[in-house]
């Protein structure tokens, strides 16, 4: 059996706590170093299926601001996140709205739904 | 005759906004919020990315997410005014606040208490002496956040980031994100000055080179920028002759400090710390000048907005307590001294009442340099008050601690905040 | 030959030089137009100078400059009033280190007898000290009373407006490319916006001037660009610097490296003296500004460097001849103001009138009985007093908005800096006509905002916004939808 460790940082919190990952035969068998669950969870993904927050901003018409801010829902995988990105700079949608309402449902077919991060009335 | 409010917060970033909460739930009855931006939220409605909150309201948040959360909390409050696009002038010891703005004109407000939450801006090109010609193309990395993520321009197309500070890691991948190039972050020190975690999703995530212990000795270009030349630096920050190479680019964002913005406070001549910039303050976060408290990034810069409404929930709690004539009699002053390690730690003095029963002494501070597997220790000559082992501290984040309240009658006049190695 | 426009005299150059001749032009029956090749006034030499009127004891006695300085300070005295001019008459002091400099100061003292200057006098160590008691390393100093410090761009504006109010033209974005003569005198200006026709020409073009000579046919003298680099300190510095102007005690290659204030409070060092080919390269360096620090640091041993708020370097125009050449050339028609180095500002006016004076002399043209000399008073809204600040919002409510946070300048007075006659077009054009960005945040909140108000009231595009020269766009338009 293929005994092998990764060093690397957390990234779920501020704390950035230094992760060991043991991997055997190039899958994820334990982890040490996270102070939280959180941690372990993301050293698991990150060496099988890396994941990541998407934030970003799409256009909104008759609010205070001509952009509104969003944000994913939940993580989603780090090889789409540029596709992502690149898909709401084409999004534009109409005040007002409201901090959570879902603004693009199922981004890309991928099961995740992107968020108001902040409400914006219409002026 | 003008109102006489209980508390004038200047400033409607995170800081003010936690300071006025704060100073509500502890019986103010007439609390002012002034911000001179076009809205509350401060600096945080530029932030869009994730990463706020998770100390502070338990729960992962947005910079505008965060900011609605404050927001909400103070919205339709009878006792809390707010008023924006508008500009603090001048305040004057008598607690007396000169402000600006287009529908009022000249504005005076009387206070019992004011609370000086103006945040902090970031330093510039000028105060670093960056050598080179001086085209379009310079920003400094906040002021391109606004641009990106609030008006919906770009700073350009082809980008350099000088600094390694969080403004500057959040805008490389801001700008790869908007489909820009990300041609390298420079820093100068041979660490990073952000947090790890940002080193891994703004700078790795998209391939973008971190060099360490460089900078940028030449600027290009007469109109636009059209390059830059970098050398890297020896111990003492001073670029090495033969090392210099060049990098195209269109745009230079720097990311290379932030520094409180207390001209308000010089102007009342407040007592200033110079390792902080920011005035010194007790631990209920009372300037030099009675009834003047401040928090958050006008004493201190900190990294995370949590820690910054932590602490201007102390300030507006005292506020609070001071206009109901409840922060009175007779203080003990102890000096609160950072050594061994320990750059700076905030609050500089406790000012410590007879009755200790409402007493809440949290420290804010940052080391000098990285350190691993240190311990932080909290004396007052041989007592200690507070041994906490530190697996990894370093300049860029902020340590934050309590001392308990069992050891408060240890402290004598004067407690060391210091690591041990 | 097709005209695009008619005029009498075609003024090249819109720095201080162009403007204050200019506007002496406007005093005659003469129709005036100044071309500029830069989208605004005062982007040569007059961008980046020490700002100092000088006294005039300098220039050997007899030579244009001292004339030309003398006379020039004497008249900003009078143009203050009547053009709203922001001057602070603080005097300036040459500071000397040893007993030789001792004996220079007397030299000084002498020629600037000679050359009229009044008041001069030469300080103790103490009666320095009394005026800046920070100068603790010196044995004495010449005391010049009327000098002072002014705010170059704002004069070169105002007396550009106040030629435009007396029917003078300025165009901008207008760069000369030949001229149009007959029998061997000029009769047209060739320019990338056609070739307006006039009698005669004043070559004001700063370190271009005998580029434009050579195109005209005069190829009497060269000029060599001598770039200078200085740095700017916070308003609070002011107080471990110097609170007027300060001189070192000239060598015979130099006036020296000085520490000097500025009319809004700030204090520079600077600058130093560099010959070079280049005549567009205003880059700071390295050694420049070590060398600065270092010879500064002779007159103020601990300076603040972390109160730094900016670097920049000026060119200043040599002229071949060691003297100004201001005139009438060999080429019929064509009249030179060239290598206006220092006391070039100071001088500015004085030479508008020598040589207004000439061409109306030549043309014939008789002085105006209705010239308005006044400019309508724009008092900062920073200045104003609590009553005049409510009153002033209350007359319109963008006084009420304040865009710069660090000089305290408002929206009002921004708009008013872009519709004025001869308004602000560019980012950098609103910092020297409000001083929006001249702070020690150096424009990093304001930038943005004041490129929304310049797209506002010129009806463009952010994304159309300059910051100064052509091309040197703020913003770019996002990259909608468009590939990751």
């Amino acid at each position: 059996m293929a005994v092998e460790t990764k060093v690397m940082n957390c990234i779920m919190c501020p704390m950035g706590c230094e992760l060991t990952v043991t991997l055997e035969d190039g899958k994820f068998a334990s982890c040490t170093g996270n102070t939280c669950p959180r941690g372990a969870k993301y050293a698991q993904d990150e060496v099988t299926a890396p994941k990541r927050m998407l934030t970003g901003t799409i256009a909104i018409e008759g609010g205070l601001l001509p952009l509104l801010p969003v944000v994913s829902a939940t993580v989603l995988p780090k090889g789409k996140v540029l596709e992502c990105a690149a898909y709401l700079r084409g999004v534009t949608i109409k005040a007002p709205v409201k901090a959570g309402d879902v603004v693009v449902p199922n981004i890309l077919g991928l099961g995740v739904d992107v968020l108001a991060s902040r409400s914006m009335d219409l002026i | 005759m003008n109102q006489l409010y209980d508390v004038i917060i200047v400033g409607g970033g995170p800081a003010g906004l936690s300071a006025a909460y704060s100073a509500w739930q502890n019986g103010a009855k007439k609390i002012i919020v002034v911000e001179r931006d076009r809205e509350l939220g401060g600096i945080l409605q530029q932030c869009i990315h994730n990463g706020f909150g998770l100390h502070h309201f338990k729960e992962e948040l947005t910079g505008p997410g965060y900011a609605h959360r404050c927001i909400e909390l103070i919205k339709d409050k009878p006792e809390i005014e707010t008023m924006v696009d508008t500009m603090v002038l001048d305040v004057l010891d008598n607690k007396t606040v000169i402000a600006v703005n287009p529908q009022k004109g000249l504005i005076k407000l009387e206070g019992k208490t004011v609370i000086l939450t103006m945040g902090c801006r970031e330093r510039t090109r000028g105060a670093i002496r960056i050598p080179g010609a001086r085209p379009a193309g310079v920003f400094t990395a906040g002021a391109a956040q606004r641009m990106v993520n609030m008006e919906g321009f770009l700073p350009g197309h082809k980008i350099v980031i000088l600094g390694s500070g969080d403004i500057g890691l959040i805008m490389a991948r801001r700008m790869s994100l908007e489909g820009c190039k990300v041609q390298a972050c420079l820093e100068i020190c041979p660490f990073s000055n952000g947090l790890t975690r940002n080193i891994v999703q703004c700078l790795n995530d998209f391939d973008i080179p971190l060099y360490l212990s460089h900078t940028i000795v030449a600027i290009h270009g007469e109109k636009r920028v059209t390059g830059i030349t970098v050398a890297k630096v020896d111990e003492k920050m001073t670029p090495i002759p033969g090392t210099e190479f060049d990098i195209e680019c269109d745009t230079v964002l720097l990311s290379v400090g932030l520094i409180p913005e207390n001209e308000l406070s010089n102007g009342l001549n407040l007592a200033m710390y110079p390792l902080t910039n920011g005035p010194m303050v007790d631990q209920h976060r009372e300037t030099s000048l009675d009834g003047f408290f401040a928090a958050g990034n006008v004493v201190h810069v900190h990294d995370l907005v949590d820690f910054v409404s932590d602490e201007a929930e102390i300030a507006g709690k005292y506020a609070a307590l001071k206009s109901q004539g409840k922060l009175s009699g007779d203080m003990r002053t102890v000096k609160v001294a950072a050594i061994d390690g320990v750059r700076t730690c905030v609050p500089q003095k406790l000012s410590l009442p007879a009755d200790m029963s409402d007493e809440k002494i949290k420290l804010f501070m940052r080391v000098g340099a990285p350190h691993r597997k240190v311990k932080l220790q909290i004396k007052s000559g041989d007592n200690v008050l507070l041994s906490k082992p530190l697996p990894v501290a370093k300049p860029s984040e902020m340590i934050a601690v309590e001392i308990p309240a069992a050891k408060f009658n240890l402290i004598g006049d004067e407690i060391s905040v210091g690591l041990v190695l | 030959m097709e005209f695009i426009k008619s005029a009498d005299v075609v003024v090249i150059g819109g720095g201080i030089v162009g403007a204050a001749i200019l506007r002496e032009l406007s005093k005659y029956d003469l129709k005036s137009v100044l071309v500029e090749k830069e989208p605004d006034l005062s982007l040569g030499t007059t961008k980046a100078n020490s700002a100092i009127l000088h006294a005039g004891f300098d220039a050997p006695t007899g030579s244009l400059k001292a004339i030309t300085n003398v006379r020039g300070n004497k008249l900003y005295h009078e143009l203050e009033k009547e053009l709203d001019l922001d001057i602070k008459w603080t005097g300036s002091l040459v500071a000397a280190t040893t007993d030789e400099e001792m004996a220079t100061l007397q030299e000084l003292m002498a020629r600037g007898k000679k050359n009229g200057v009044e008041g001069l006098q030469i300080l103790t160590a103490e009666e320095v000290l009394e005026q800046e008691p920070n100068l603790k390393t010196v044995k004495g100093a010449l005391w010049a009373p009327s000098a002072g410090v002014c705010w170059p761009f704002g004069a070169c504006i105002a007396f550009a407006e106040c030629a435009v109010q007396n029917g003078a033209e300025v165009i901008r974005d207008c760069e000369v490319t030949g001229f149009v003569k007959e029998n061997g005198a000029i009769v047209g200006v060739q320019t990338n916006k056609g070739t307006i026709a006039c009698k005669y020409v004043v070559n004001a073009a700063g370190v271009f001037a005998d580029e434009i000579a050579k195109l005209a046919g005069d190829d009497s003298f060269t000029i060599t660009a001598r770039k200078g680099e200085y740095i700017l300190f916070d308003k609070t510095a002011c107080s471990s610097l110097v609170y007027g102007v300060v001189f070192p005690t000239p060598t015979k290659k130099s006036k020296g490296i000085l520490v000097c204030t500025t009319t809004h409070g700030n204090t520079f060092i600077g600058p130093n003296a560099n010959e070079q080919e280049s005549k567009t390269d205003k880059s700071v360096t390295t050694p420049g500004m070590n060398e600065i620090i270092a010879s500064a640091r002779k007159l103020i041993p601990n300076l603040p460097m972390g109160a730094s708020i900016t670097q920049f370097a000026g060119l200043r125009a040599v002229s071949s001849t060691g003297d100004f050449i201001i005139g009438p050339s060999d080429v019929p028609g064509f009249f030179n103001a060239a290598g206006m180095q220092s006391p070039g500002l100071t001088a500015a006016p004085a030479v508008g009138e020598l040589v207004a004076k000439e061409i109306a002399r030549v043309a014939g043209a008789s002085e105006k009985s209705d010239f308005k000399a006044e400019l309508p008073k724009k008092k900062a809204f920073l200045r104003m007093t609590e009553s005049e600040k409510a009153a002033k919002i209350a007359e319109n409510n963008l006084y009420g908005r304040v865009i710069c946070r660090c000089e305290t300048i408002t929206e009002g007075e921004i708009v008013d800096a872009i519709n004025s006659p001869v308004g602000a077009r560019t980012v950098d054009g609103v910092k020297r006509r409000t001083r929006a960005g001249m702070g020690r945040c150096q424009g990093g909140f304001c930038g943005p905002r004041v490129t929304q108000i310049l797209a506002r009231e010129l009806g463009i595009s952010v994304t159309e916004v300059l910051k100064e020269h052509a091309d040197s766009y703020m913003f770019y338009e996002k990259n909608n939808g468009g590939e990751a």
